[in-house]
């Protein structure tokens, strides 16, 4: 591959880029060797009539703002967030605004001048806000410094306005993108200098602003990865032993010879094969009836049922960890006036994203190229350069935004290294991988399974005097991330449970209180799931509050309340939901309401369910949502969060577990990985109560009271706690 | 070699008659709007238009299609101005998007069929899968669609905290 600069003009926003690159090979070195067209007069000439204000913000002499996006695009709005943060700043007109992405390839060019690109843990604004809006503001900065410049006079003159420069003393004024050449020699300013708006005073963020990535969503324009067409691309498909852990030992080739459109088996590794063709449906029919022999080895003894056992050892093992410890709960709780105890447990969970895993690599001896969705361009790029052999300075990453992540698509980047053992069979050559949905659903990160066993003591009055929490389960750094692991511990495994504030903080406090966790791995891989270890400890939690309540003979709001009052913010957002959703008052005969609050991600959650349960069937009519997320950067988009948020959870809630039988994974795709489907959605109310005060998740925060709120009004419908998830296990359906 | 009609262009392909059309559609032809979600017509992200009808094509034989006129998303309209393009924008309904192709040519069928459907309509044909859990919002975009007024879809309230 040549390095040599093309006629293709550097501008990076991705489509023209990938474009411009299949049309002209060479091309899509330029955007790595010479990042923003520095270097050639062609470059050079392009990068003027587009100029570089500074990193976040380009100006075109149509007024244009180019807002580039370091963070991953899922559907969860970050995009749109990310560009109201820098344009509030940089004070433009909100109707001019575009935006582009970087890559990884040019971020490590440039020092990280765009810093993280990892996208997960609810992290996308909160963990950028405040260097994106410093951005636009010494963008702002600079473009008056530059009309100011024009003038002659001091730039603490010129005031702007929607991108409109304005000298009121001389009647002149000018625009962005008059300025913006002049503006793009200037010297950043001094970051002591730059002083960020109170978000009180924000016209753009803070309001419910339209997506900026609709459009093309709405007629097939839109090029997801697995849309991707290259020259000459060929296409793989793929199968991993089915038991974790097994190993691939022979396949027989000549029985998919001939095989139209097919070019070759290729084995990817100890465990995976893959059949390469020139239509993915062709590889895929071919690897299907491709006669393949593994070695399941001693992992397909292993099953739900034994998986289970592990588990359960675990809630009253000697090894646990104490991740909270106040008075003597134990001995609280053994003297107690009344006594009750309940074990809950929640399954393993595959993600499934509508896109199913899949990217396209090309390789050559020089260069290795990843055509991705994935929520970590930079893992991509490291993945990328540890499997290709190639040195990171020669790999670049071009980044698809994604159809669904949910946490799937961030660290591991297996479907990368994958594709690059395959492109090395075919130098030169493009080559798409997809996973099938069944390839998705058998080799996922799956949600952790756990157990937990809870036990409470109530005095004669029904205060709650000692509270004992027993987490046993698999943990995440275990598997992913063993360097993680201090002294054994993984304390994500008690995520919603800590004692101290910020984060995931309990929103009670218990006079005598012990909450712990034994890790139990299992040989099933596991990852974070959108919400990670909120959803299963907010179940645990927040059910077993209600069974104490109902022990106390106490209104479960009212118990709640009693527990909370040093924990203001939490117990603002319960009172808001239970406000909103009229907690106390009068319902339709038979139907019930459940609550719950729980913290994870930076933010305060509750939700108020209403529900009514008839023989086997479960209508969910509404549900009410609060969130405390400190700012809010689009109220629109944060309610979509929420309405998202509440099927993402009901799914679980009523449909979601992925068994274990012989050592693999059952449920392989839709039919029996069952979706809540639009007509068993309930109404969904959100209610944002920001405090202003910090910056808090948004994308995961809510889900894990989706469940709780429901279980409960289950519980209040029956008198019958529901203690393990799915519900179709009960026998409940949705309708 | 058999031809397919695509958004009223006739398309020569040479394919196997198993292939399935949604693979004929993305792959041979090169129209990438239609997607693939799990190749048993169990999500819907596949769905197009055969002779009107909603069908999921991950699931339908080229050869069964015959002379029949397909329609894909991108033949829905030229400039995103069909009246389900239009709500679907008004009410910002897309999240990540990978699934709105076939909820939009499955609303666009229903609303052919039933110009003013009820929400019982409304459960009943949209059964396509939507994980990023848009559902409300394409209920009220359906809704908005046949040109309904006051149609809900996002439902929030911002309530200030701070001086609690």
């Amino acid at each position: 591959m040549t390095t040599s600069v093309s006629g293709t003009a550097p501008n990076f926003s991705r489509r023209k880029f990938i474009i411009g690159s299949a049309a002209a090979g060479g091309g899509l070195a330029l955007g790595f060797h010479l990042p923003f067209g520095i270097g050639s007069a062609a470059a050079q000439s392009a990068a003027a009539a587009n100029p570089e204000v500074n990193a976040w913000v380009v100006v075109r002499p149509d007024d244009t703002c180019v807002i580039r996006i370091a963070r991953s695009e899922m559907g969860q709005g970050t995009l749109t967030g990310l560009a109201q943060l820098v344009a509030e700043e940089l004070e433009c007109d909100w109707k001019k605004v575009t935006t582009e992405s970087i890559t990884a390839g040019q971020n490590l060019a440039r020092k990280r001048v765009w810093r993280d690109m990892a996208t997960g843990g609810s992290r996308g604004i909160r963990g950028s806000q405040d260097y994106v809006r410093r951005g636009g503001a010494a963008a702002r900065m600079m473009l008056l410094q530059a009309a100011a410049n024009q003038w002659q006079v001091p730039v603490g003159e010129v005031a702007v306005a929607n991108g409109v420069i304005t000298h009121a003393a001389s009647g002149r004024s000018t625009t962005y993108g008059k300025v913006a050449t002049a503006a793009a020699r200037l010297s950043a300013p001094d970051p002591k200098s730059i002083k960020l708006k109170d978000p009180k005073n924000w016209k753009i963020a803070g309001k419910p602003m339209m997506r900026l990535d609709t459009a093309d969503k709405l007629n097939g324009r839109k090029v997801y990865a697995i849309d991707l067409k290259l020259p000459g691309m060929l296409y793989a498909a793929i199968m991993a032993c089915p038991v974790f852990g097994g190993k691939l030992v022979s396949y027989d080739e000549s029985k998919i010879s001939g095989r139209p459109g097919v070019s070759r088996v290729v084995k990817v590794n100890d465990a995976t094969v893959a059949v390469v063709a020139n239509t993915w449906w062709r590889a895929k029919s071919a690897l299907e009836v491709l006669p393949i022999v593994w070695d399941e080895g001693p992992n397909a003894r292993q099953s739900s049922a034994t998986i289970a056992e592990h588990l359960k050892e675990g809630l009253t093992s000697d090894d646990a960890f104490a991740g909270q410890r106040e008075g003597d709960a134990l001995n609280a709780i053994a003297g107690a006036a009344r006594k009750i105890e309940a074990v809950y447990s929640t399954p393993f969970l595959a993600h499934a994203t509508m896109e199913p895993m899949n990217c396209t690599v090309k390789l050559s001896a020089e260069r290795a190229e990843v055509w991705v969705p994935t929520q970590n361009a930079e893992a991509s790029l490291a993945a990328l350069s540890t499997s290709s052999g190639l040195p990171l300075d020669k790999c670049e990453v071009y980044r698809h935004d994604l159809g669904g992540g949910f946490g799937r698509r961030g660290g591991t980047q297996d479907y990368v290294r994958q594709c690059v053992a395959i492109a090395k069979q075919f130098p030169g050559v493009p080559v798409k991988l997809i996973w099938s949905r069944e390839e998705d659903q058998a080799h996922d990160f799956y949600r952790p399974i756990s157990q937990c066993r809870l036990a409470a003591g109530l005095d004669e009055s029904g205060n709650l005097v000692g509270l004992h929490i027993r987490v046993s389960g698999q943990s995440i750094n275990a598997y992913l991330n063993p360097a993680a692991i201090k002294d054994g511990k993984d304390r994500r495994q008690l995520q919603g449970l800590w004692k101290e504030p910020g984060d995931a903080q309990l929103g009670y406090a218990v006079p005598n209180l012990l909450i712990e966790y034994a890790m139990r791995n299992t040989h099933v891989p596991v990852g974070p799931w959108r919400g990670v270890n909120t959803n299963q400890n907010a179940v645990y939690s927040e059910c077993f509050m209600d069974e104490a309540a109902r022990a106390a003979g106490k209104d479960p709001l009212e118990f709640r309340r009693a527990l909370m009052q040093h924990h203001p913010k939490h117990l603002g957002v319960l009172n808001a939901v239970a406000e909103k959703a009229n907690w106390g008052k009068p319902l339709p005969a038979g139907v019930h309401r459940g609550i719950a609050q729980f913290m994870g991600y930076g933010s305060y959650s509750a939700a108020v369910a209403e529900v009514s349960v008839s023989g086997k069937e479960v209508k969910v009519h509404r549900m009410v949502v609060a969130l405390n997320c400190g700012h809010t950067v689009n109220p629109g988009q944060i309610a979509a969060q929420v309405e998202g948020s509440v099927v993402y959870g009901l799914t679980a809630t009523f449909h979601g577990e992925c068994t274990v039988r012989n050592g693999r994974i059952s449920e392989l795709n839709f039919d029996t990985y069952r979706m809540l489907r639009l007509a068993e959605m309930p109404k969904v109310e959100t209610v944002i109560v920001p405090t202003y005060d910090f910056w808090g998740g948004v994308g995961e925060p809510t889900i894990c009271v989706a469940a709780p709120s429901v279980l409960n009004a289950i519980f209040a419908a029956t008198g019958k706690p529901v203690r393990s998830l799915p519900l179709r296990n009960h026998g409940l359906v949705p309708v | 070699m058999m031809e397919l009609n695509v958004n009223g262009t006739t398309h020569q392909v040479d394919v196997e008659p198993e292939m399935p059309l949604l693979w004929v559609i993305r792959e041979v032809i090169g129209l990438t709007g239609t997607k693939y979600g799990c190749g048993i017509a169990q999500c819907g992200a596949c769905t197009v238009h055969i002779d009107g009808e909603p069908v999921r094509s991950c699931a339908m034989p080229v050869s069964a299609v015959g002379g029949k006129r397909v329609v894909t998303i991108e033949g829905l309209s030229p400039d995103n101005s069909h009246p389900v393009q239009k709500a679907w924008a008004a009410l910002d309904v897309p999240q990540c998007g990978y699934c709105q192709s076939g909820q939009i040519m499955a609303a666009a069928a229903l609303l052919n069929k039933k110009p003013k459907p009820s929400d019982k309509d409304i459960d009943d044909a949209m059964t396509n899968i939507c994980r990023c859990g848009t559902y409300q919002r394409i209920r009220a975009a359906v809704h908005m669609a046949a040109g309904e007024r006051n149609v809900g879809g996002a439902d929030f309230i911002v309530v200030d905290q701070s001086n609690a």
